[in-house]
């Protein structure tokens, strides 16, 4: 909420001035009844034409007024709801990417994408609509009841009782049936469920002949959730009769009162029917607040669940800056005694790592899943902050370098191969926006691509979002080219070749020693047969450094490496001589 | 346009009677009670007007205003029921409606072709299932209701005008058109600005998707500025436009609220008048009569609003309903086979006699091919990513039939039985695992459900994943996540294994794994394959050389094309791509260390 007041205070002056008009507009309505009652008894009671002409006359006039001071009303509650909720949204997009890697890995994508569109949709119609309403409708309620008074009080009096019953009424269905509702909701979820689940495994499920025990299953599961809707229908369909019972029986004790009074002689018929009005305004404004309150209370949720986002502040903060000179003979990539645990995790993903490389040399990583390879490896561009432990970069201390300027010095091509909507072109711009053709048709052909991308067009061949008119093996080779493009310092490839068959993989690996511009290159691998020939390789085992070395050294000192080795290439050996 | 929408159009028709049609008493019923409801409610305030005439200053006809009020009583609580009764059947309609629409249309995407479904996006197709169904069942039936108790509203009050007087129901229907003409022409306007919000929307949304999506590659490349700067100006245009949507689309209410208020009025003034002149005549103009002529013209212009609404949502509805119904509508699997042929007691000698195959008619995939495959005999494919040896499996299993040629089991044409037949023949371990929701007992079980626990945990002891199982939150009990989430792929394809071992099939499809198991599960997983390829016809799709060199025929693929085909030995010496890629992969180990390295390690 406090997020949201952060916001909308920019537009202050739209969100005050929204609601005053709405309540301007809804005082002329209230007056409506009193110059009906008017035109009764003093135009109709006196048969004075010009009186009855007059006062019709001012209903237009109001009406037109009204009118005036509604479209007002609208405008600046359109302004502030949409002005506030865009303003959001750009802060929330701009947050986000300053999110680190361990911050995004708590929140996950999926959420971050549904608080940026659906949730904020929903806070722009719940602002929207309560600066409309929200003061609007309480106003006629209570308006109506103290004109009634003013009227006729003791007929009024029939007011105080009818506005708590429709009240219970009205929010006590509301709040019986919302707990169903998100009942309805749970189980609609399970039933879509089942249909992604039947799309996605159509292959299996017919490969074992289950349609139609499936399709057997899916009429039950959908059969729970008509049940389930059939009640909270039997109960949301209350709401409408109950209200009209409530208001009509309410009219006739009104009118009860009033004929005892009129007879009297204390009320005329023109007050009576005018508190007959004003009965029939509660009605429709009340059901309006209810309709109201449910929107405003999804709303708060769900400005609430946007302030969540905003409140995780980045635990890496962005900086930029020169980068700091290397010092000479230093290490290119220097870890000591390094551990990482990721946050919320109960054990460490990375312990007690030491090795360095020097500039120009190929380290090589390899280890089983989990073995904490790509942890390791994004530490290196400061993807998270090493627990324990200092890396440096260059001679440097990693947090003694300006995040970016180190991020620019680095090319990664990434274990899940990501590409965005645009063009060839526009993916390589990302590594280096100043890049030339010539440049990226270099990277192209370093990473074995070129003949494929020429093939589509060329560097302006289209690339559909997340890259899905390429096969894996093209997004791999793409997105080693985009890390090449960028002439780094460090070349990082985070097993960015396993799509690809051995012969690809063998000269893309060339390619890359032969890079003129000479970079340290990190390459993860879960195959031997990609790193033998690296200067050094390190082996890691559930987070440990088990063993560093030359291919034929770690052959005799290492275990793992050995098993790894032999479990990808003895049989072969033994069978195929 | 027209003519190309009209047919699916009414095909459309046709599906919502058919829907409908089951539950024809209930909409009888519904229609019954929304013409009682509607006279009902229109009745009412006829009787408050003449209670409003009993009153007068000292001689209230007292008896007369009690019974009256009795009558209104009664008639509230018959029209409460009546519209309760109303309300809960159209959502009975409309719940029962979209269940029936639901299940059909499930039940019909599971004998879709595969190719439907390989062309069409999961989301696309649940969208469809659930979303479109939904908007078009509430669209619908509430949109048909609700219009249908606006049009009786609208006449009912005017018929009711024209009794109480002729004059001003007519200067009532003359003014309409002009509330009906601004709504109109608001709506015109708002609807190009609602087709432009949405566009926008769907932009940002792309946006959006993308750039937080993959927010790690655009860190990893410092690339933040610039995605914020696309984003801000996707956000700055939807704004402008939203706000324009928002502002024009609020307008119809205030101004036709203002177009009734003249209405209002206009009619004021003229019962007014009328009373006055009408003092003392025959047929007075009573204040009770023009209450009640005021209280109509309320209700007589309110359905004007709702009716243009409600006609918008009905497009809509339709729409959605033309996307269901044409799902429903996709061909599904031809029936090929005659009644009575089945395949018994298989052997699992497998033939493949001049098959062609492709999946469009201007890039022909597979090509003559023929292959002719012993009970028990081990097929090995191999080559680059993406070369096909999917589509090969799509033949052999019968997602896709094949265009030209035959495939043949113990002689048998595969097409000439049962698609049920020829699959169950076969197990499968695909390389993408598919797990179902639900426990590791139920997914191991999926094949044969009669598997006794026993039976399941052997199976699970085999292929090393009875100490993983074990291991979890609640053994085998514990249910699975959508996908398997919770597990590594190298352990759920440990769990397709063992639920192929548990269903003791004929024959054999596998997908071995590439990269995304660690090479110690993937020890246990091959040792797993070898066991379930003991014996048994298989076609794997080979990553590891073990399998390729000791499979009794290899066929060597290539964008699409057989290009090879013999035993190792055989392709070795021929020297053609095959030994290629052997090399590619090995050409290491000669180099650097010979077999017999490798065993002094030991």
């Amino acid at each position: 909420m406090k997020t949201l007041f952060l916001y909308l205070k920019r537009y202050r002056k739209e969100s005050v001035l929204g609601p005053l008009f709405k309540l301007l507009e809804a005082a002329l309505e209230l007056i409506v009844p009193l110059i009906v009652a008017a035109i009764i008894d003093g135009g109709i009671g006196t048969g004075d034409r010009a009186y009855t002409v007059r006062m019709c006359l001012y209903l237009v006039l109001f009406g037109l007024v009204g009118l005036a001071f509604s479209l007002t009303a609208q405008y600046f509650a359109a302004k502030a709801a949409v002005g506030c909720v865009r303003d959001m949204r750009g802060a929330l997009f701009t947050h986000i990417s300053t999110l680190s890697y361990s911050d995004l890995d708590t929140l996950g994508a999926s959420t971050l994408i549904t608080r940026m569109t659906s949730d904020a949709r929903q806070v722009q119609t719940g602002v929207n609509l309560t600066l409309r309403l929200f003061l609007r409708s309480p106003f006629v309620v209570f308006g109506a009841m103290i004109m009634a008074f003013t009227v006729d009080a003791p007929s009024a009096l029939t007011f105080t009782v009818l506005i708590p019953a429709l009240s219970i009424a009205v929010f006590g269905i509301m709040l019986l049936s919302m707990p169903l509702y998100r009942k309805v909701q749970k189980k609609l979820d399970g039933v879509v469920l089942s249909v992604r689940e039947n799309l996605t495994g159509a292959r299996v499920i017919r490969a074992y002949c289950k349609e139609e025990e499936e399709t057997e299953a899916f009429r039950q599961k959908h059969e729970e959730l008509t049940r389930l809707e059939h009640r909270v229908g039997r109960l949301s369909a209350l709401l409408n009769p109950l209200t009209y019972v409530l208001v009509n029986a309410a009219i006739v004790w009104l009118l009860h009162i009033g004929a005892i009074r009129v007879d009297s002689g204390l009320l005329t018929t023109g007050q009576v029917v005018a508190l007959y009005n004003y009965m029939s305004q509660i009605l429709v404004e009340l059901i309006k607040l209810a309709d109201l309150i449910v929107t405003m209370t999804r709303s708060i949720a769900c400005a609430g669940r946007i302030a969540a986002i905003f409140q995780t502040s980045s635990s890496m903060p962005m900086t930029d800056g020169p980068a700091p000179t290397a010092i000479d003979g230093a290490p290119a990539i220097e870890f000591s005694h390094v551990s990482l645990r990721y946050p919320g995790a109960g054990d460490d993903s990375l312990t007690d790592v030491s090795f360095s490389v020097q500039p120009g040399q190929v380290l090589g990583i390899i280890g089983g899943t989990g073995s904490g390879k790509s942890t390791l490896v994004n530490l290196i561009p400061r993807l998270y902050d090493a627990t324990e432990g200092t890396i440096r970069i260059d001679g440097h201390p990693i947090d003694a370098w300006p995040t970016q300027a180190l991020r620019r010095r680095i090319g990664i091509a990434m274990q899940k191969a990501v590409l965005f909507r645009g063009s060839v072109r526009d993916n390589l711009a990302m590594g280096d926006q100043s890049a030339t053709d010539e440049c990226m048709n270099d990277a192209l052909r370093a990473a074995q691509i070129k003949d494929i991308i020429d093939e589509k067009g060329g560097l302006d061949a289209p690339v559909t979002q997340g890259g899905t008119n390429l096969s894996g093996g093209q997004k791999q080779r793409l997105s080693v080219a985009r890390a090449i493009v960028r002439h780094p310092d460090i070349l990082i490839l985070d097993d960015s070749s396993s799509a690809l068959d051995y012969a690809t993989d063998a000269a893309m690996r060339q390619a890359i020693r032969d890079l003129p511009f000479r970079p340290t290159v990190c390459i993860v691998s879960q195959r031997a047969a990609s790193l033998m020939h690296a200067d050094r390789i390190l082996v890691l085992d559930e987070g440990r450094l088990v063993g560093q070395g030359t291919h034929a050294e770690l052959l005799d000192t290492c275990e793992v490496y050995r098993e790894i080795y032999r479990s990808q290439f003895e049989q072969v050996g033994g069978d195929a001589v | 346009m027209k003519t190309t929408k009209n047919p699916l159009r009414k095909r459309t028709w046709g599906h919502i009677f058919h829907h409908l049609k089951p539950h024809a008493p209930l909409v009888i019923l519904s229609v019954l009670c929304a013409l009682g409801t509607t006279v009902l409610a229109l009745y009412v305030p006829l009787l408050f007007g003449q209670a409003i005439d009993l009153m007068t200053e000292g001689a209230t006809d007292w008896t007369a205003l009690g019974s009256l009020f009795l009558r209104i009583l009664l008639l509230v609580g018959i029209t409460a029921v009546l519209r309760w009764c109303m309300e809960f059947i159209n959502r009975r309609i409309t719940y029962l409606v979209t269940r029936d629409i639901r299940t059909e249309v499930f039940a019909h995407t599971e004998h879709l072709p595969l190719s439907y479904l390989d062309a069409h996006p999961t989301g696309e197709t649940v969208s469809r299932v659930i979303t479109d169904t939904d908007t078009f069942a509430e669209g619908l039936l509430l949109g048909f209701t609700q219009m249908f108790t606006g049009l009786l509203t609208i006449v009912g009050t005017f018929i009711c005008m024209l009794t109480i007087r002729v004059e001003i129901a007519l200067l009532v229907a003359l003014l309409t058109p002009l509330s009906l003409f601004i709504a109109r022409f608001i709506a015109t306007r708002t609807h190009s600005l609602f087709r432009r919000q949405a566009q926008t929307q769907g932009e940002q949304t792309a946006c959006i998707d993308e750039m937080i999506g993959q927010i790690k590659t655009v860190k990893a490349y410092g690339y933040e500025a610039s995605a914020c700067d696309t984003f801000r100006e996707v956000n700055t245009r939807l704004g402008d436009v939203s706000l324009k949507a928002t502002f024009f689309s609020s307008l119809v209410n205030p101004t036709t609220r203002f177009v009734n208020s003249v209405i209002y009025a206009a009619v004021a003034l003229s019962g007014a008048l009328l009373t006055i002149t009408s003092v003392g005549s025959s047929v007075p103009f009573t204040i009770g009569s023009l209450t009640a002529l005021l209280a109509y013209v309320n209700q007589y212009t309110k359905p004007f609003n709702e009716i243009s609404g409600v006609i918008a949502e009905f497009q809509n509805a339709l729409t959605s309903a033309d996307r269901v119904f044409a799902l429903k509508d996709e061909p599904t699997e031809p029936i090929t086979h005659a009644k009575d042929a089945h395949l018994t007691d298989v052997r699992g000698d497998v033939t493949l006699d001049d098959v062609r195959f492709f999946y469009r008619p201007e890039r022909p995939l597979i090509e003559h091919l023929c292959l002719s495959v012993k009970a028990g005999e081990h097929i090995a494919i191999v080559g680059p990513t993406g070369c096909g040896k999917t589509t090969l499996i799509n033949l052999l299993m019968r997602f896709y039939d094949v265009k030209g040629g035959a495939i043949r089991i113990d002689g048998v044409d595969i097409r000439d039985v049962s698609r049920a037949d020829v699959r169950t023949k076969y197990g499968m371990v695909l390389q993408d695992t598919w797990l179902k929701h639900a426990s590791v007992l139920e997914n191991l079980r999926y094949g044969r459900p009669e598997a006794t626990e026993e039976e399941v945990m052997e199976a699970a002891r085999i292929v090393h994943a009875h100490g993983f199982i074990t291991r979890m939150k609640d053994g085998y009990a514990t249910v699975l996540d959508e996908g398997g989430g919770q597990l590594s792929a190298g352990q759920k394809q440990l769990l397709a294994i063992a639920r192929t071992l548990i269903c003791r099939p004929t024959m054999l499809i596998l997908d071995e794994a590439t990269s995304s198991i660690d090479t110690r599960t993937e020890a246990y997983v091959s040792e797993a394959f070898d066991l379930l390829m003991k014996g048994r016809t298989s076609f794997l799709v080979a990553h590891r050389l073990s399998t390729v060199v000791g499979a009794d025929c290899i066929l060597v693929m290539r964008d699409g094309n057989i290009i090879e085909q013999g035993t190792h030995a055989e392709l070795m010496e021929k020297g053609g791509f095959y030994r290629t890629l052997y090399n590619s992969q090995f050409a290491h180990i000669a180099s650097i260390t010979s077999a017999s390295d490798v065993e002094e390690c030991k």
